[in-house]
């Protein structure tokens, strides 16, 4: 299984819905890209409602991390070989 | 609705998920006992997934294990499914907040079983219209304190789900 804390995250928004999550990713990102729910990055499997984004920033990937009791993150790491992974495996939309 | 064994054409569902989210709201415990108690009444094989937090309540509300069967972390659970290694006939998922929409969505898009959305609480309607266009059955059930709605709820949606013979 995966586990977010093995990665080296910084958290850009803490405990907010999946919508304000795209929101922040449409608003911020250079790129992004649409990914469908369960998609794995990091050896996490991503939990959302469609359309869920995943941006891309520098050496950086932006995705949404959801937990049961405590909402959504959206999270910022280096990405290292899994941005090439998403920009092939993603649906480009900006 | 429909279930999986609807297109094979083998009959009723054998089996279920039981998706439980954060624990916070107690109609979610007694009702997750009582749906495990109506499949298994049903010849319905459940497996139960969450936090372990909500598993722990079920552990200790049933601590001979007359209800409480297979369980797992709802994660771990997700990766089988993504991964394709695990699938079930029909998926039951307990929503009181918003991180339990998410996961409803994800459940329908990544399970070939029907889902079943059982949302409770203050926000039930409200969650209920962020599982618009989603391949799912949607369940409102007024409350979260009180658990006799939940449980009409539930004895009405698992006669159904077993009557698909």
């Amino acid at each position: 299984m995966g586990c977010v804390e093995k990665l080296n995250y910084e958290v850009l928004i803490r405990h907010c819905s999946f919508r304000e999550a795209a929101e922040y990713i449409r608003q911020n990102t250079p790129e992004y890209y649409e990914v469908p729910p369960g998609f794995k990055i990091f050896d996490v499997h991503i939990i959302g409602v469609p359309p869920i984004l995943v941006g891309i920033e520098g050496e950086h990937i932006i995705f949404p991390y959801t937990k049961p009791c405590h909402g959504t993150f959206l999270l910022r790491v280096g990405g290292g070989e899994e941005i090439e992974s998403l920009r092939r495996r993603g649906k480009r939309v900006r | 609705m429909t279930l999986p064994r609807d297109r094979g054409g083998t009959g009723a569902p054998r089996t279920a998920l039981v998706m439980l989210g954060c624990p916070q709201l107690c109609a979610q415990t007694s009702g997750a006992l009582f749906l495990l108690n109506e499949l298994a009444a049903c010849g319905i094989d459940a497996m139960v997934a969450g936090t372990s937090s909500a598993c722990a309540h079920l552990e200790v509300g049933d601590p001979a294990g007359h209800y409480l069967g297979a369980h797992m972390d709802i994660d771990e659970c997700i990766a089988e499914l993504a991964e394709g290694e695990q699938d079930y006939d029909v998926c039951f998922v307990f929503i009181h907040n918003d991180a339990g929409v998410a996961y409803a969505a994800t459940l329908a898009s990544i399970s070939g079983g029907a889902t079943i959305a059982l949302i409770f609480g203050e926000h039930a309607e409200e969650l209920a219209s962020g599982l618009e266009g989603i391949r799912c059955e949607r369940h409102i059930i007024r409350g979260g304190h009180n658990p006799l709605p939940m449980k009409r709820t539930l004895r009405e949606v698992v006669a159904w789900v077993a009557s698909k013979n």
